[in-house]
């Protein structure tokens, strides 16, 4: 199934992207989509104990199902103000 | 055209448009307690040329009204307006505006305070700094929006 990844600030940056379609195999978890991506992306894999994920535009588990179409995020640590 | 209470826009800020919109609704209350946040020409030690915001927009939206939520629960008797500004944004010019409204100064001071706290902790909006010689984007915060320490950190701080 498809996904489709955002990335934001730093992540985009190691990224070179900062929206990436993804196929993983169903039944997926938001874990499921990380891993596929440091796979691709090692330098990403710095930020697995920092960031935040999202599932359609609302904070998430590492542990919440993904399914078609959704739209997964990850988050490296927040600094507005 | 009405202004929200949140906002997240690539638009110079306007507090007085948000002070009217928070206090409008609120004729008779005796405070109104406001935060202007500033992009500030120093940071660690570097010389800062500006900094470019980027914001996860619905989610950032989504965030700030959570944050809205948790102050009607703690200080009934307020209401609220943060608005963020996102993309470059000179030395010296405002990236966040805060407006609390309340019967009294109390509640109007701590309000505005948990605002800006809980905005760093879970809002998703990130600096990318630009100064002499580079640039570096800041991370803060994890944003968790059930770690309730964080939660109760911002409230001691509002409340000091």
């Amino acid at each position: 199934m498809r996904v489709t990844v955002r990335l934001f600030a730093r992540l985009r940056d190691l990224a070179g992207a900062g929206e990436l379609v993804r196929d993983v195999e169903g039944p997926a978890t938001v874990q499921t989509v990380w891993k596929a991506l440091v796979a691709d992306m090692p330098a990403l894999g710095e930020y697995e104990r920092t960031m935040s994920v999202a599932v359609n535009a609302d904070y998430a588990r590492m542990s919440a199902t993904v399914r078609e179409g959704d739209e997964v995020a990850f988050l490296p640590p927040v600094s507005g103000g | 055209m009405p202004v929200p209470l949140v906002a997240v826009t690539p638009s110079a800020l306007d507090l007085p448009g948000l002070i009217q919109e928070v206090a409008g609704a609120r004729a008779g209350d005796g405070a109104i307690a406001s935060f202007v946040g500033l992009v500030r020409d120093h940071n660690q030690g570097r010389r800062v040329s500006f900094l470019d915001y980027e914001a996860y927009e619905p989610l950032a939206i989504r965030a700030l009204g959570r944050i809205l939520d948790e102050i009607r629960d703690a200080w009934p008797d307020t209401r609220v307006g943060v608005h963020h500004r996102t993309g470059r944004i000179e030395i010296g010019e405002a990236s966040v505006i805060i407006a609390a409204t309340s019967p009294h100064r109390a509640n109007a001071f701590a309000a505005c305070r948990y605002a800006i706290e809980r905005v760093k902790q879970i809002v998703p909006i990130w600096k990318h700094e630009h100064f002499e010689g580079g640039d570096v984007w800041l991370e803060g915060a994890t944003a968790d929006p059930d770690d309730e320490s964080a939660r109760q950190s911002a409230y001691r701080i509002a409340c000091a």
